[in-house]
């Protein structure tokens, strides 16, 4: 991982069931978005599972150095999605981790190695999920919004998803995408690195903010709800009147001609 | 003695100052640039970048083989090879070839690995001057300073500070921030000292074990004066720049000056393999190479670190590093800053010496991503983070469990209870989603740049729960 795009995914064909893992982000911060997402999938005609037990992918101990600790959360998701359903997760990061770093964690521990394989080979991001696996259609009720797109870093480089936020996008009719400076640069979150190094991860923020509201949108739009608490918590001290959604609520909310 | 255990203060310092932000900015961002327009055609650049990964692996996996083959060749060819394990061991060995030649002065190439064993400061310790003739390191030299990139020493410097640093230091020139007459200015100091110094030095891009043949990359013309005008040249490099075959050398030289300068080729390309000979009119008399470990036969040893060796210096990571870009060079407090600095600096100093480092990442892989050899730097990083946690530790790298602070590990030995027990979870969230009115205002570091973080009045678990 981690030295450039990943080799082309082949993609299942549209299944009747999913589970959705809803992340410890979304779950605490922003249920609206994990909601969004599930209907979204509930619109292409599939059953939504969400295993209520679930927690957190581990990430925030794995990229700490923290692998035992980390174990310990991944695998107490590892039971939670028994049938051969794919896992659909809002959110480019914890899929990531999810996907491509769970075998790394558990590659010494063969009790557990095997189910976090498995599991992990079934994970999707969600936009990647309905573009690549729904072929997904929107019908855009909204009015006419100017949007600009954050995609995290772990989408852009790991998970090679960047581009299927940005075609759910282009679906909306009354939707124009503004592009911003330096869209591939980091927003600064980076899980404890945002509180380990505040000084630079504030400066990345916001250098990220000025570049987001320097493009005159009125709504910004990521897969990613790690880094819209990190721009959203910027914009909000900064007095901004830009503030992020999560792209399943904007989606949503376009289908229902709300946002 | 190189640290980084003021990273936090120099960074601060860095990010605070509008001038040197704004400076580094638009360098990387001209670097940037002139990198991306070399390689236009990303599937031509991931053959390219595959090619440079398997000859640094190959010549890594018999690593041992090739330096003893490398200093066969070498020796065969009149070139005298030295090994130092140490800083010191480098230092001394060069101390005493100039010594031996009678030198007072010598005249340098870039070589980042001097400035890694702290040459400069042993030879004045020895009374022997040392001289900067890459036009950005005797920038930095007569500065007082140390370099801020391992490609462009003097990034950090203003037009304008360059020529009042001129101005003051060098005798008889008068202010101009003429980039031109700047440059002339210091050739002119330089070619005179060319020739009136007994030792040349300069650093190595690639040596091949096959031929014993050092090869050197420069735009300036420095490289070629300092290793063929003096009696004696001296290089100086690290023990993983070793391949087999000449034929290596052209795919990792396209990569490096693509994306080091975004040149497709540098103006000088010195293949050195050997003294003047018999019936030859110039040259040096003598040629010796000082082969450095300096810590890094540990990170060869360790299978997880090995991938550390593959780098060839092209300093891409750095340019493409959103922290890099922010606190420049300096701040980092070691010979090599950025993104290579992180995973490659703790094998050469221990962790107890570059903890802060392995923190600074938000692991967003814009380095990973450009490496022309695919170093995995941040996974090495994530691997590093363990050892300075002291949770994987290897007997390797010294001063495993430097940067465990009680506070960390005891935040994640409770978000591993809490969230790895769903039961307990649920109350945590429950509790926290009710009492969300008792969120504080002040969240540690969190709020110093963001407003607070408040949680939802009820989770997505249960919301999910409703919609049953």
């Amino acid at each position: 991982m981690s030295t450039g795009m990943p080799p082309p995914r082949s993609y299942p064909a549209k299944p009747a069931d999913v589970y959705l893992f809803g992340t410890c982000v979304l779950d605490l911060f922003d249920p609206e978005a994990g909601v969004s997402a599930a209907a979204l999938l509930e619109r292409e005609g599939i059953r939504v599972h969400y295993p209520p037990e679930q927690t957190c992918c581990g990430q925030p101990g794995y990229t700490s150095g923290f692998p035992e600790e980390a174990r310990r959360v991944a695998a107490a998701q590892l039971s939670l999605f028994p049938e051969p359903w794919p896992v659909v997760v809002p959110s480019g990061s914890c899929a990531g981790m999810m996907r491509l770093n769970w075998p790394a964690l558990f590659a010494d521990d063969p009790q557990h190695l095997p189910a976090a394989r498995a599991v992990g080979e079934r994970v999707f991001e969600l936009t990647e999920f309905l573009v690549h696996v729904c072929g997904t259609r929107l019908d855009d009720r909204g009015g006419s919004r100017k949007v600009v797109l954050h995609t995290s870093c772990t989408a852009r480089r790991e998970m090679g998803t960047h581009l299927t936020g940005r075609a759910l996008l282009a679906q909306c009719a009354g939707v124009e995408t503004a592009q911003q400076a330096r869209e591939a640069e980091c927003c600064g979150f980076g899980g404890t690195f945002s509180v380990r190094q505040p000084d630079i991860s504030a400066a990345m923020a916001a250098d990220k903010a000025e570049a987001l509201e320097a493009t005159g949108a009125e709504v910004l739009v990521s897969a990613d709800a790690g880094c819209l608490l990190n721009i959203n918590g910027t914009l909000e001290k900064r007095g901004s009147r830009l503030r992020g959604q999560h792209i399943a609520t904007f989606l949503l909310g376009r289908l229902e001609g709300r946002s | 003695m190189q640290s980084a255990l003021n990273f936090h203060r120099d960074a601060r310092a860095v990010v605070g100052n509008p001038v040197l932000r704004a400076g580094f900015r638009g360098a990387m961002d001209f670097l940037m640039a002139k990198r991306a327009a070399q390689f236009p055609d990303e599937g031509a650049f991931a053959e390219l970048r595959a090619a440079g990964e398997a000859i640094r692996r190959y010549s890594l996996a018999r690593l041992p083989d090739l330096l003893e083959q490398l200093e066969r060749n070498l020796t065969a060819n009149g070139i005298r090879v030295h090994w130092a394990e140490t800083p010191e061991e480098a230092c001394a060995l060069i101390i005493e070839i100039t010594a031996k030649a009678g030198g007072k002065l010598v005249v340098k190439g870039k070589s980042m690995v001097s400035e890694e064993v702290e040459l400069n400061h042993a030879l004045a310790g020895a009374g022997i001057d040392a001289l900067e003739s890459d036009m950005g390191e005797y920038i930095v030299q007569l500065a007082g300073e140390r370099p801020s990139h391992i490609i462009m020493p003097a990034i950090h410097k203003t037009k304008e500070e360059i020529a009042r640093l001129f101005a003051e230091k060098v005798p008889g020139v008068d202010y101009t921030d003429s980039v031109d007459a700047l440059i002339q200015i210091g050739r002119r100091v330089l070619r005179d000292k060319f020739r009136e110094t007994k030792v040349g030095l300069s650093g190595v891009n690639v040596a091949v074990a096959e031929t014993g043949t050092l090869c050197l990359v420069e735009n300036e013309g420095n490289g070629r004066m300092c290793t063929t005008v003096p009696e004696v040249h001296v290089a100086i490099t690290g023990i993983e720049k070793v391949v087999e075959k000449l034929a290596h050398v052209p795919p990792l030289m396209t990569l490096l000056t693509r994306s080091a300068t975004g040149q497709a080729v540098t103006t000088y390309f010195n293949w050195i393999s050997g003294p003047r000979r018999p019936g030859e009119l110039d040259g040096p008399r003598e040629v010796h190479l000082v082969l450095v470990d300096n810590g890094r036969s540990g990170a060869y040893a360790d299978p997880r670190f090995r991938a550390t060796l593959q780098c060839i210096r092209c300093g891409a990571c750095m340019n493409h590093c959103p922290v890099y870009t922010r606190i420049g060079g300096h701040a980092y407090g070691t010979t090599y800053p950025g993104p290579i600095g992180k995973i490659i600096s703790p094998h050469l100093l221990g962790l107890e010496a570059t903890a802060p480092l392995v923190t600074a990442s938000s692991l967003c892989g814009a380095c990973g991503e450009v490496c022309p050899v695919k170093i995995p730097i941040p996974d090495l990083l994530i691997r590093l983070r363990q050892q300075s946690q002291g949770n994987a530790a290897s007997p390797l790298i010294p001063g495993a469990g430097a940067g465990r602070k009680r506070l960390m590990a005891t935040a994640m030995g409770l978000w591993s209870r809490l969230y790895g027990d769903p039961g307990l979870y649920r109350l945590f969230a429950w509790v926290a989603t009710r009492f969300r009115f008792l969120a504080p205002s002040r969240q540690g570091a969190w709020t110093d740049s963001r407003a607070p973080l408040k949680p939802a009045a009820r989770t997505l678990g249960e919301r999910m729960a409703d919609r049953r």
